[in-house]
């Protein structure tokens, strides 16, 4: 039996690792929208949601049903094929982002060790990357394809936007992997978590911030949610689109925002770091267990200070979103990346 | 030019500073302003199950009044309905039989009695015109309906409850008026 030279076991710790960190960050982003609507209210001294379940607990179902009772309007003007991939495919790639990031050390079951992460590849944040700006495409084809001038103007707006984002972020994170020398994101959480290792932040505090303004870019997130400018685009880029079409892409934002909260956590935070206790000193469950937690807390501290963002500062104008996307962050970004790599020569002592 | 007021301020065209062009200090000033409202208190009131007290002189839902024995007290003379700068009110008036003292007050009263509270303004001056104080505004609001009929309310709706009969329900419906 050749067949049984296949790790099977493998394949299907692998494939409940995958169900369960997707259905995971499908929860978590369904939460994620309550968690906008309360933390805006309660920045406004409102109430907020609180008539559906105990303390409005059940308002994400709600809000999802009503999305999938709504009726299924596809413009007769529009690319139909085009129309449906859109949200489709910004889904997946937000979703495909989750694939590296590290959400713990490793469990054992019956002497075997698992990895909480579903592939480590040596790649992983390059990885990352590419899926990012896959999901530029999602916004770009919806935009297109719903044959709107508003929608294609968002979603121009949207396309360059992220664009030119990407540069300064991956210009910041330039100055991680040199410290690190890796671009896995296991060996850089390792990195940060080795005894006597500080986490990233402290050696990168200008990167972090660059990282972050970007991030909030990339997720189209207030100062920079410029594509859905409803004041001068009506709707933004799903103009046109309606029933779970339309909570697709309001999702694949959330998602967005929580896988790049998980980067920035692993990258400058530590990943499923805790400050100031040795892991390595606890049964490896129940350090895995812990780790998967600190991680967790940290993205939901990300993912309040993005709200908390959002609900402050108004959005900036094109002009200025794109003087400050290019005259402003790349040059601190490659200002950093040089301090960096000259600190990193002299410490060498070459 | 004379400054129409003490608070006039010359317009400041100097350019900004390199602390103001960073944007970060004013945007964590912000941050903190709108961090702090988390811990203010907040004034919305939870309406189904909490309500907001209304003055003792507001001018809500109108009530058709009954005397000490239970007696309508309207005779439909119509003040009210010339009063109503909306014309919201109809009536139609009856004579009242041999039998019948103990529900009407006087010979005449108001068979048919209907305000339309699309129309009513609730200024309350056919509270003022009756001469039989036979009509208020009570301490209550019309509730929605789901169509225009609905808004028309008849003797069926505005009569208070009998206060010989029903005397928690009159209380009720009486409010704080005296």
């Amino acid at each position: 039996m050749t067949l049984l030279a296949v790790d099977w076991l493998l394949i299907i710790e692998k494939l409940v690792l995958i169900a369960i960190i997707v259905f995971a960050s499908l929860g978590i982003a369904l939460y994620t929208t309550f968690a906008e609507r309360k933390v805006a209210a309660v920045l406004q001294d409102r109430p907020g949601p609180n008539r559906a379940g105990p303390f409005g607990l059940l308002q994400p179902f709600a809000d999802g049903l009503k999305l999938i009772m709504k009726e299924e309007i596809i413009p007769t003007s529009s690319n139909k094929a085009l129309f449906v991939l859109g949200p489709g495919l910004a889904m997946t790639a937000a979703l495909m982002t989750c694939s590296v990031i590290p959400w713990s050390s490793h469990i054992e079951i019956f002497d075997r060790k698992i990895d909480l992460q579903i592939a480590d590849i040596n790649i992983g944040i390059l990885y990352i990357f590419g899926v990012v700006s896959m999901g530029v495409y999602g916004m770009m084809i919806g935009g297109w394809a719903s044959n709107n001038k508003f929608s294609l103007m968002a979603a121009l707006r949207g396309a360059s936007q992220a664009i030119s984002y990407e540069l300064a972020m991956g210009l910041s994170l330039i100055a991680v992997l040199m410290l690190s020398g890796s671009l896995s994101l296991k060996t850089i959480v390792d990195g940060q978590m080795a005894a006597g290792g500080y986490w990233n932040i402290v050696y990168q505090p200008l990167g972090f911030i660059i990282f972050f303004v970007c991030a909030l870019a990339e997720c189209n997130r207030t100062p920079f949610d410029l594509p859905e400018a409803e004041n001068e685009l009506n709707f933004g880029y799903h103009q046109e689109y309606s029933s779970m079409k339309l909570g697709f892409y309001l999702f694949s934002e959330y998602i967005n925002m929580i896988m790049s909260s998980a980067v920035m956590a692993s990258l400058y935070f530590g990943g499923f770091d805790v400050p100031f206790l040795d892991e390595s000193t606890l049964a490896p469950n129940i350090a895995a267990l812990i780790g998967v937690a600190a991680l967790l807390t940290k993205i939901a501290i990300f993912i309040f200070v993005f709200m908390w963002i959002r609900w402050t500062v108004p959005r900036f104008r094109y002009d200025q979103l794109m003087n400050l996307g290019w005259k402003t962050m790349i040059p601190l970004a490659l200002f950093n990346m040089l301090v960096t790599g000259a600190l990193i020569l002299l410490k060498a002592g070459v | 030019m004379q400054a129409l007021t003490n608070r006039a301020q010359e317009v400041s065209r100097k350019p900004m500073t390199f602390m103001e062009r960073l944007y970060i200090p004013s945007i964590l000033k912000g941050m903190a302003i709108t961090f702090s409202h988390i811990f203010k208190k907040q004034p919305t009131i939870r309406y189904p199950e909490q309500k907001r007290e209304f003055s003792p002189v507001f001018r809500g839902l109108h009530v058709l009044n009954r005397d000490e024995e239970g007696r309508e007290r309207c005779t439909a003379c119509g003040l009210c309905a010339v009063a109503c700068p909306a014309e919201a009110i109809t009536m139609e008036a009856a004579e009242r039989e041999v039998g019948q003292e103990n529900l009407y007050r006087e010979e005449k009263y108001a068979a048919k009695y209907e305000i339309n509270m699309l129309r009513c303004i609730f200024c309350g001056l056919c509270e003022e015109a009756c001469p039989k104080d036979a009509i208020y505004l009570s301490e209550t609001f019309a509730p929605a309906n789901f169509t225009r009929t609905g808004f028309i309310y008849g003797k069926d709706h505005l009569l208070i409850p009998n206060p010989v009969t029903e005397p928690e329900a009159y209380a009720a419906a009486k409010g704080q008026r005296n």
